[in-house]
């Protein structure tokens, strides 16, 4: 299945603003000698020849130094000469040329991927010992006696003892931080064993012992880091690509002095008050009220409404918000820090408590497992001591409890289970921000949705043509006024516009002479007269008309006032979205809707898909409140939305999903993020969590009934470092080898056989 | 017994040394990319792409 037919990604971005040329200069490094570095996220790189188009397009362009893009991490990282008229621009738009969305991005945090590089050394050096030791013990079984075992002992102390302050740091210190705040996790039964059998191996090297435990102290060490490991890195790369995908808020606003002089300035810098220039496709960095000029905004992301509003002097606006037609001057009223992106923020915080006290299943094991673990092996401690008073004999006992019963099966059966889910989900085009968003989504039984841009494309779709009568006298063929409303709707970004000209294809007349009336729609002078493409009063002559309550919207083109064709435009289902609501009603999840779009927009798509909850025009603290209720009576809500008004929801919700297409800030509060139209995948994802939560339970049965095999064994007195390490190894690999299971083919999306077309501008009229 | 004498250290080394060369390898930022890396290998190279920038542009 191949995956890029180029195009389809960009243009599912829509009319998102590209950054500007000093945006992409604030944010790229210095690395001296006039070279810079700009990292760009690229959501839409799935394979090799999408690398091989993106680096050729940048590295073909003069001033460019390097490209090269990270297919993991979805990035392209361009180094390029300051100076020589190189405007960094170029760099977008060279890449939005062949078909892929780039956008800006806060940089990684260093340390998160310093820590894995420590995990990944730490599990190559334990594996390092643990096969070295493991060589010198099976001498030892199978007969080396007297000063040779000795001398074989010796050595794997000399190799364990580094490896256990190298390798096993990470176990101590999160053991020491448990027991320092007065509790345990699973972590200190772990320290407790490995420190307790290297010392009592020592102790029995010394005194020219039969037995010694390195091999199984390492080797458990070894298979617990590379759980350790797992577990990180899936997080890690799930996180690091959602916080790639995009940044939301524009780093700074052109602002216009006093004396006219226009200076771009950082967003932290602009003060209440300040003039700012906005130009037509560019997004608004802090709340500001209209002082001259007129245009369309798209506020679908603040509010769902997804008409645009046509925004006058006096005009309030907020903070992101794209202006897509006319240039508009506005003063800032609220600095970054106060706007409406900062109050949305204080709500996602003041609605994350909820969610903070979820506890891992990992983690709620350990609070059973623990004590029970430290209580048998106190308990054959004094039950070995006592009954024949060799001490020696009752410790060694002991640490081959808690070694047999350390949690290496245990330790394993969560991450491979979340580590095979997430890379699932992952090549489905679904990104998972850590594993408790797994466990969480397998406990739903309530999904809420957002309207605009979730349930539909938050894009409008030509879904008629009605010709007039007028046309019928002039012998004008229909297609040809068509082509002419697409070769004029060319001209502008205002989205009605953008969906009638990609409904149109085949050749375009020439038409240059185009102006655009913000609020109104466009003019074109041609040698047959005055064309007008817009909403009915100002196309057929009549005064500025407001918006109507109906909803669909439509364009109307007329020549010289007459009417030639009506176009009426609605909102388009995501693909998939009434399949996924029948599966999900199958598996007993009640649906609902919230919105904060116009109650008549809403109402079509509620009965459309059958939902009967439904609210809109709700304000983000209304759907938080909304979400808050229905969790309270019980019920634990999966949330699925992309605006900014659904970010305190999707924060508030036990589990929350948004579209890769959502808002940067929509995006970073929710748990899973997909990156395909579909809203299949929604089922997708709630049907292979549950697989996974199945898996990790059977992980869990696995490793409880190796415990109840092998622990009377050790308890006994007969485990033998053989029999432990055997055990050990057995039960690690039995709980890998059912996580394996989750693997396998995944089911025909919706969305994949949406692929084999362009998703946008199919739509074909009758 | 003596051949013991050799065997150890020799089998010690060897292990390191497999040991030492994962570590440059993950130092040198072989792992950073590892899906890329797949495609890459594929690639004939005869784009416009400059030769032997490929390998240097780790962040510094």
């Amino acid at each position: 299945m191949s995956c890029c037919a180029p195009g389809t990604e960009g243009a599912l971005e829509g009319a998102g603003a590209m950054p500007s040329a000093e945006e992409l200069l604030l944010a790229s490094r210095d690395l001296g000698d006039g070279l810079r570095q700009t990292d760009l996220s690229v959501p839409g790189v799935h394979c090799g020849a999408c690398i091989a188009t993106i680096e050729d397009a940048l590295t073909a362009l003069r001033g460019i130094e390097s490209a090269r893009v990270n297919l993991t991490a979805k990035r392209v990282s361009v180094r390029w000469h300051e100076g020589q008229d190189f405007d960094p621009k170029t760099i977008v738009t060279a890449i939005a040329s062949r078909g892929y969305a780039a956008h800006l991005f806060t940089a990684p945090l260093a340390g998160d991927d310093e820590l894995r590089n420590q995990l990944i050394r730490a599990v190559a050096v334990s594996g390092f010992a643990a096969m070295n030791i493991m060589l010198l013990s099976v001498s030892v079984w199978s007969g080396a006696e007297a000063s040779t075992r000795d001398l074989f002992h010796w050595i794997s102390a000399l190799i364990a003892g580094p490896v256990l302050l190298y390798a096993g740091r990470f176990f101590f210190k999160s053991a020491w931080s448990a027991l320092k705040h007065g509790h345990t996790n699973m972590d200190v039964p772990i320290s407790l064993a490995v420190t307790l059998s290297y010392c009592v191996s020592l102790w029995e090297t010394i005194h020219h012992g039969e037995h010694a435990w390195f091999d199984a102290t390492v080797t458990l060490l070894f298979f617990l880091l590379i759980g350790r490991t797992l577990d990180h890195v899936m997080r890690d790369r799930a996180r690091s690509a959602i916080t790639g995908l995009a940044r939301l808020s524009p780093r700074g606003a052109m602002a216009i002095s006093a004396d006219g002089a226009r200076e771009y300035r950082p967003v932290e810098e602009i003060a209440v008050g300040d003039r700012l220039s906005v130009a037509a496709g560019e997004r608004l960095a802090v709340d500001a009220r209209v002082v001259s000029g007129t245009s369309d905004v798209d506020r679908s992301l603040v509010s769902g409404e997804s008409v645009p509003v046509t925004a006058r002097p006096g005009t309030q606006l907020e903070a992101g918000v794209i202006n897509l037609t006319g240039a508009l001057v506005v003063e800032a009223t609220a600095v970054a820090r106060e706007s409406f992106l900062a109050e949305v923020i204080g709500l996602m915080e003041a609605a994350e408590g909820g969610r903070a006290r979820y506890r891992r299943i990992a983690d709620r094991a350990a609070a059973y497992y623990s004590p029970a673990v430290h209580l048998l092996a106190l308990i054959s401690f004094f039950g070995w001591g006592f009954y024949d008073g060799d001490w020696k004999h009752a410790m060694l006992v002991a640490v081959a409890v808690l070694i047999i019963t350390c949690p290496c099966a245990l330790g394993l059966a969560v991450p491979v289970v979340q580590v095979v889910a997430a890379g699932r989900l992952f090549s489905n085009g679904i990104m998972v921000k850590d594993g408790s968003a797994m466990e969480r989504l397998a406990e739903i039984d309530t999904a809420l949705f957002d309207k605009t841009g979730t349930l539909t494309m938050g894009a409008p779709r030509l879904v008629g043509r009605v010709g007039s009568v007028a046309t019928a006298g002039e012998h004008r063929p229909t297609n040809q006024s068509f082509a002419i409303a697409a070769a004029i709707a060319g001209h502008s970004r205002h989205p009605l516009s953008g969906a009638l000209a990609a409904a149109y294809s085949g050749p375009l007349p020439q038409i240059d002479a185009v102006t655009e009336i913000p609020g109104c729609g466009l003019e074109a002078v041609t040698p047959e007269g005055t064309y007008r493409l817009g909403n009915r009063g100002f196309a057929c002559g009549g005064a500025d008309s407001r918006e109507d309550g109906s909803a669909m919207s439509e364009v109307v083109l007329t020549l010289d006032h007459r009417p030639l064709e009506t176009y009426t435009f609605e909102d388009r289902l995501r693909p998939g979205a009434r399949n996924a609501m029948d599966s999900l009603r199958k598996q007993h999840v009640e649906i609902g809707i919230l919105s904060g779009d116009r109650t008549a927009a809403v109402e079509r798509v509620a009965s459309m898909l059958g939902a009967e909850r439904w609210r809109a025009g709700l304000a983000p603290r209304d759907k938080t409140e909304a979400v808050a209720a229905c969790a309270s009576s019980g019920h634990k809500v999966l949330m699925v939305g992309d605006g900014i008004n659904d970010a305190p929801a999707l924060s508030a919700a036990h589990v929350s999903m948004a579209p890769a297409t959502a808002a940067d800030i929509g995006r970073q509060a929710a748990d899973l993020v997909f990156l395909h139209d579909g809203l299949d995948a929604v089922t997708f994802a709630l049907d292979t969590s549950r697989k996974a939560g199945r898996l990790i339970q059977q992980n869990f049965a696995l490793a409880i009934g190796y415990n109840v095999i092998a622990v009377p064994v050790a308890i006994l007195g007969h485990a033998t470092p053989l029999i432990a390490a055997i055990a050990m190894s057995t039960s690690s690999i039995i709980v890998v080898a059912n996580s394996l299971r989750l693997r396998g083919r995944s089911p025909e999306t919706a969305d994949n056989a949406a692929r084999q077309t362009p998703s946008v501008g199919m739509v074909r009229p009758a | 017994m003596n051949t013991l004498i050799y065997l150890i250290p020799i089998a010690l080394l060897l292990g390191g040394l497999g040991l030492a060369a994962f570590l440059w390898s993950m130092k040198s930022g072989q792992y950073e990319d590892l899906d890329g890396a797949a495609w890459r290998v594929l690639d004939d190279g005869d784009g416009t792409a400059k030769p032997g920038h490929r390998t240097e542009d780790r962040q510094p």
